[in-house]
């Protein structure tokens, strides 16, 4: 099996990122058998999406090209749902909105 | 002795000084690396379990901060410089030290203020684990205590009990920190920036969060003013929330829409939508900080801001560069930029960047109710130019196939020859009273100049008169007029600017309560 995709998303949730939506980025990316790795730049460093360290690391403020790809069993699934997840910014409107 | 500093947190707090920094127990090494490794192991452990306990009795806000918290510890990233450190003969605690002071190293020198703050985090992940090596845990500070120090912990603010009043006060510590986050949802008094002498400080202290500020050793005088402003903040909350969540009406039982400004599409998320009657004024000059922002970029934060307000109004008002607000890259330097080229002024001059804001401003229109105005029209031919442009591109996007919708399009009132001669605009969507500028230009006194400041009184009676002519035409000819400057949300200028006819306000969100009670004492 060598399946692999790769997809592009903008982030526009306030914060980017960082904290709450990398806890729930990197949620989703264990949940996939691949092997996931995001980046800030079509070229790279590409960092390992499974690690919340090296999520944060990779600074993707709002307003970041977020690039995604993924190796293995269920690739373009796991590209897919992560993609989704930054489209839907991260879930947090509604359970967010309010506060702060 | 008063030191100023800056509010992050409004409030007042009046109590005992208890120092945050006290140093953690010392550790005391294991025998070998294996040891050393399981100390580690176990310590991390236990800062996860105590963690996951706090989270039992954490809100929303507070559980978010916890999980990635925990989250972070479980990475395998974070320890595993750590881990490496001791194989090659540290001690746990020194190994775990320099691990995580790389990691805050490396978020202290970003450029971003949210991610900076993060710091904040890493540093409290750290000393969470080095509490759990040494078996140590923090003294509890007395009740209604003022905590003072570097900084403050999630952790710390979390654990104690702030049922008794208290305050925080640091020397450094940010505004847009989780636990400032958390202080204000709270009501817990805090300012940050703080330039608080070394040493060890005792005795009562007064924590002013309302203008940022603390008073150590305070004089009787001192604590008198002090706390009759801490009572009459308390007095201005409760009206607030009598007030905030009623709509606005004079004490004749006429009702005055009150819209909120906004400067960023972030600032909604602390509004609640049913608390006003929409966004009378969303700025756009955020977007054009260190670069020209592009299309993209442009319509989703207009798309935020309306799908947030749903059905309630929300006017855009188009990019008002130049006066004292310079972009490089757009604006123009002037030695009289006031009286320059500013606002539609500027952006007819450069069709190229407007147009991009105009195409996001149209495909952004179809997710709610939105309404675009032009800051600092003074001729009809300046609105027709406009206007023309938003049918260039929207015939454009059209033929493209792409789907927007052409909004409502306003001007707002500020240069006087439009409030002198209103009937050169009776083709108008809607009129937005500028009153800042208005009254510097009525007023010849530069809103950025301390000397001319007594002048600058929109109470004048000819700013008030060009206010009121407006008005009126607004209401012979079905054009609907609002005012959006700072004197909307001014309690003292709102019986004016209701008597001279106007009955749509749009405030900062932060006096949106005060705004609502000083309309209710007014008899019209």
């Amino acid at each position: 099996m060598s399946a692999s995709a790769e997809a592009t998303v903008l982030i526009t949730h306030a914060v980017g990122l960082h904290a709450r939506p990398s806890v729930k980025f990197t949620k989703l990316a264990k949940s996939f058998a691949a092997e996931v790795e995001v980046a800030v730049a079509a070229n790279g460093p590409w960092f390992d999406a499974k690690s919340i360290v090296k999520v944060m690391a990779a600074k993707a403020p709002k307003g970041t090209m977020l690039h995604i790809r993924a190796k293995g069993d269920g690739a373009a699934q796991a590209v897919k749902a992560l993609v989704d997840l930054v489209q839907r910014d991260f879930d947090e409107d509604a359970d967010h909105a309010r506060s702060a | 002795m008063r030191i100023d500093g800056i509010p992050a947190s409004p409030g007042y707090a009046e109590g005992p000084l208890f120092d945050l920094d006290q140093p953690p127990a010392g550790y005391e090494a294991k025998t070998g690396a294996a040891e050393e490794k399981a100390a580690l192991e176990g310590a991390i452990g236990r800062a996860v379990g105590r963690l996951a306990a706090l989270i039992e009795t954490a809100d929303g806000d507070a559980a978010g901060i916890l999980e990635f918290h925990i989250a972070m510890l479980e990475d395998d990233a974070l320890s595993g410089p750590a881990f490496a450190a001791i194989g090659s003969g540290q001690a746990a605690d020194a190994a775990w030290r320099a691990a995580l002071d790389g990691e805050i190293a490396g978020y202290e020198a970003s450029d971003q203020d949210y991610f900076r703050a993060r710091a904040a985090d890493l540093r409290d992940i750290r000393d969470q684990v080095l509490r759990a090596l040494s078996e140590d845990s923090a003294p509890a500070p007395p009740p209604g205590a003022i905590l003072y120090g570097e900084d403050i912990a999630p952790t710390r603010f979390l654990e104690t009990d702030w049922s008794k009043g208290g305050g925080i006060a640091l020397k450094r510590g940010s505004a847009a920190s989780h636990v400032a986050m958390l202080a204000r949802s709270r009501g817990v008094p805090m300012v940050v920036g703080l330039d608080i002498p070394a040493g060890p400080l005792t005795g009562a202290a007064l924590l002013d969060a309302e203008r940022g500020g603390i008073v150590f050793s305070p004089s009787p005088a001192e604590t008198e003013t002090f706390r009759q402003s801490a009572s009459s903040f308390a007095g201005r909350q409760g009206a607030a929330r009598t007030f905030l969540t009623e709509p606005a009406v004079t004490k004749a039982g006429t009702t005055v829409r009150v819209q909120v400004n906004i400067a960023y599409p972030s600032d909604v998320d602390g509004i609640d939508i049913s608390t006003c009657d929409g966004v009378g004024l969303m700025r756009t000059e955020f977007l054009f900080g260190k670069t020209l922002p592009d299309e993209e970029t442009q319509y989703h934060a207009y798309r935020k801001v309306l799908e947030w307000a749903g059905d309630k109004p929300v006017t855009i008002r188009t990019v008002d560069a130049g006066g004292d607000k310079p972009v490089p890259g757009f604006t123009v330097k002037e030695t009289n930029p006031f009286l320059g080229l500013r606002g539609i002024r500027l952006s007819l001059a450069r069709r190229d960047i407007f147009r991009v804001q105009i195409r996001a401003l149209l495909r952004a229109a179809i997710h709610g109710n939105l309404k675009v105005m032009f800051p600092m029209i003074a001729t009809p031919d300046e609105y027709s130019q406009a206007a023309a442009l938003f049918a260039g591109e929207q015939a454009a996007l059209a033929a493209q196939g792409v789907a927007h919708r052409l909004p409502p399009l306003g001007i707002m009132v500020e240069v006087p020859s439009v409030a002198l001669a209103p009937e050169a605009f009776a083709d108008v969507a809607f009129f937005s009273i500028g009153s800042n500028d208005l009254t510097q230009y009525v007023m010849a006194a530069a809103r950025d100049n301390a000397a001319v400041a007594h002048l600058n009184s929109i109470r004048h009676p000819a700013v008030l008169r060009l206010i009121a002519a407006v008005a009126a035409f607004g209401q012979e000819k079905g054009i609907p007029v609002s005012l959006c400057g700072d004197a909307g949300g001014d309690p003292a200028a709102i019986p004016a600017l209701l008597e001279a006819g106007l009955r749509d306000l749009s405030v900062a969100p932060a006096q949106l309560a005060m705004a609502k009670a000083a309309i209710a004492d007014v008899p019209v």
